[in-house]
């Protein structure tokens, strides 16, 4: 029985070249300790989208996230980034990880952080170059954090420390970005900027996924959104799937506490 | 005692008995350093110390090995391969345990450590018992005995920094890369494990080759300390590591030359002393980080506001007074100040005295009145003025505001530009023209008693 519901492909259309595809999952899970945390799951995303993956704590987001970059193993499935597999298009593939993920003690200012994702293009022994640097402080710019370029990055507030893992993928000028958890602990005129530079990414062709958390942003701030709990509930254009009979197959019971934030964004539409 | 003229020769490198010691532990200061600087930032140090101890089963077994091969057992770099060899198994064997079973790091560690160091102790036991075993020899490399050391010892230090230099300005964004996220890295397809292996393979080098000079069990202090304190020196990366060789180097020369002349004491025992007193000094007093220098910064901010708000509470005292046009300069009541703000008597008091001491305020009449200076007015009128164009910039600007406000800034204007001041300073005309009596405050000031 398949339970998964998606926006149906235009049947005229014929199968977009798998080059085009920024990034497709095929039969993928992920287990621990024979636990599975997601399993099955099966989706495409078109090129040039703002995709939102929405879910309960424990559905796994992080964990598809992970598994895209090969940063955890895989039980089974394949991803492929542009038709080949992640490895072969590394240098296309830009990340943002949570913020918990470092140590914000370490002797490092918010440029050295930035530049660190240019050390792909210097490639090995070579140091840091006067390019790597300028365009770390074009990135740093662009997200509002030109004046702490030389700040030591527990001087930075949570919001610019997340500005700065922003910076860092955005110097790796990549055409498709995974964002862990963007907008966690980011004050409202933060978002408000973040989303902009989202937005201004998708206009130049680029694809990003963003684990959101907040529902009630998501037909706002998303064109294509991916409901998962352990499994794809749904995947599609925003306005197609993103339901109440879909929110409720995500969240189930806990969406008790959700449903007015999710009945005002349907009446509001 | 000895005299100053021999500690000078020590110290000086021209004492032909010390000057190989010196020298060796010198270097191997500077590359323990070095490495503890990354070991300590990708949080390994006790993987380091899991290792030294780790040691000491691959010292015996390589001496009977040595032995049975048919030599005397006591080619240093034998011993030392087998040193390595059962140091970086004890780090595998670390990572098993954390990795297949559900025992955390910090038990795998301690199992690990003990379990090796009672086989090299059972090893160097069994090794008495044999003909050729003077296992006083071997009992060195648990305490270090510089005494016994000889060229090779040289030879050896030396790879070993030179490696360990070469390696760490070839690798220094790698390594700092990797020690900062190594998700990322992982996520940009950098071999995480691989680099962490070369840098276990180069503390195990640096660890190996100062068996000798420090001993196995205070190998880690040489390791760590040294970067610790460095840390309280500075906020980046390159500099901390130079200072850690540095502070490492300084301590190798110094306690060796020190132990020189106090042959009882395990020259690894003073070596460690001298790192830990720098550690010590760097922790009160380091630039950066140091805690006195912390406390230090922080009363001197709070003297300083401390004055800016006497200052500008007399300054609104007065201008709340006047009846119009100039402000009339006139001594202001004690009471009246210290019903302005939340401060005790005490620390308006000496607030007041540290304003006299600067020329301020005149001395605190029989009244107990203050008098501000013509200095002190003019003073007051600019804190003020800045307070007040701060405050509306916040209110006006509050999507940039907080990256631009500079409250120390002499004149709003440097940090501003001349325009925006004017800017701000034509609204606040606006709050003031309703009348004289409106105070020039963006926000309600409420009058004292």
């Amino acid at each position: 029985m398949n339970t998964v519901s998606r926006a149906a492909p235009p049947e005229t259309e014929p199968s977009p070249d798998p080059k085009r595809v920024p990034l497709t999952i095929r039969d993928l899970t992920v287990a621990y300790h024979r636990k599975p945390v997601i399993w099955d799951i099966d989706l495409s995303i078109p090129e040039g989208k703002l995709v939102s993956i929405v879910g309960p704590n424990g559905a796994g987001k992080s964990t598809l996230i992970k598994a895209c970059l090969n940063l955890i193993p895989r039980s089974s499935g394949e991803v492929m980034i542009y038709g080949q597999p992640y490895e072969k298009e590394r240098k296309r593939v830009g990340y943002v990880p949570q913020r918990e993920s470092v140590d914000w003690d370490f002797p490092v200012s918010a440029l050295d952080v930035v530049a660190m994702g240019t050390y792909g293009q210097l490639g090995w022994f070579r140091r840091v170059s006067r390019r790597s640097k300028a365009l770390s402080m074009q990135a740093l710019d662009r997200v509002g954090l030109a004046d702490y370029a030389h700040r030591q990055i527990s001087q930075l507030s949570g919001g610019q420390q997340q500005r700065t893992f922003l910076a860092r993928a955005l110097v790796q000028d990549a055409d498709i970005y995974f964002m862990d958890e963007p907008f966690a602990a980011v004050d409202a005129a933060t978002e408000r900027a973040i989303v902009e530079l989202l937005k201004e990414l998708q206009k130049r062709g680029k694809t990003v996924l963003v684990v959101h958390h907040d529902l009630a942003t998501v037909p706002q701030y998303f064109d294509w959104t991916v409901l998962l709990n352990m499994r794809v509930v749904a995947v599609g254009p925003t306005e197609e799937v993103f339901t109440q009979e879909n929110l409720r197959r995500t969240y189930g019971g806990k969406l008790t506490l959700l449903t007015q934030a999710a009945n005002e964004v349907l009446r509001s539409r | 005692m000895p005299e100053l003229s021999d500690i000078w020769n020590v110290l000086l490198l021209r004492d032909y008995n010390t000057r190989l010691v010196v020298i060796c532990t010198m270097l191997l200061g500077c590359a323990c350093g070095l490495m503890g600087g990354f070991l300590l930032l990708r949080k390994r140090s006790l993987m380091g110390d899991t290792l030294s101890h780790a040691t000491l089963p691959g010292v015996g077994l390589a001496f009977m090995l040595a032995v049975a091969l048919g030599g005397d057992g006591k080619s240093l770099p034998f011993l030392l391969a087998g040193a390595a060899v059962t140091g970086v198994v004890g780090c595998w064997a670390v990572l098993l345990i954390r990795n297949h079973t559900r025992i955390k790091d910090d038990a795998a560690m301690g199992i690990v450590m003990s379990v090796f160091f009672g086989a090299g102790v059972a090893v160097l036991g069994l090794i008495q018992t044999m003909p050729e075993g003077s296992a006083a020899g071997l009992e060195s490399f648990i305490y270090g005995k510089t005494a016994s050391m000889v060229a090779s010892d040289f030879k050896i230090l030396v790879s070993v920094t030179v490696c360990v230099l070469i390696c760490s300005l070839l690798l220094f964004k790698e390594f700092r890369l990797l020690c900062f996220d190594e998700t990322f890295a992982a996520a940009l397809g950098w071999p995480v494990k691989c680099l962490d292996v070369l840098l276990l393979a180069l503390v195990t080098a640096v660890t190996v080759a100062g068996l000798q000079a420090v001993g196995l069990i205070l190998i880690i202090a040489f390791l760590i300390t040294p970067a610790a304190a460095a840390r309280f020196w500075t906020n980046q990366l390159d500099r901390m590591l130079l200072l850690s060789a540095l502070i490492g180097g300084a301590s190798g020369w110094l306690g060796a030359s020190l132990s020189a002349f106090f042959p009882r004491l395990p020259a690894g025992a003073v070596i460690v002393l001298v790192a830990a007193v720098c550690f010590i000094v760097s922790m009160l007093v380091g630039t950066e980080r140091g805690v006195l220098i912390r406390y230090l910064r922080q009363a001197q901010l709070k003297d300083r506001i401390g004055r800016q708000h006497l200052l500008r509470a007399l300054y609104e005292i007065l201008e709340a007074g006047r009846l119009d046009g100039e402000l009339t300069l006139r001594a202001v009541p004690f009471r009246q100040i210290r019903g302005r703000r939340t401060w005790s008597d005490a620390r308006l008091r000496d607030t007041i005295r540290r304003a006299y001491n600067e020329g301020l305020v005149e001395a605190p009449t029989r009244d107990d009145s203050i008098l501000l200076t013509e200095a002190g007015l003019a003073e007051a009128a600019r804190l003020t003025r800045n307070h007040r164009l701060w405050e509306l910039y916040l209110i006006e600007y509050a999507d940039v505001a907080t990256s631009r406000v500079d409250r120390d800034a002499d004149r709003v204007e440097h940090v501003l530009g001349e325009e925006m001041v004017a800017r701000l300073e034509s609204k606040l005309q606006t709050y003031r023209s309703a009348g004289s009596l409106v105070p020039r405050s963006p926000h309600p000031i409420i009058p004292g008693d």
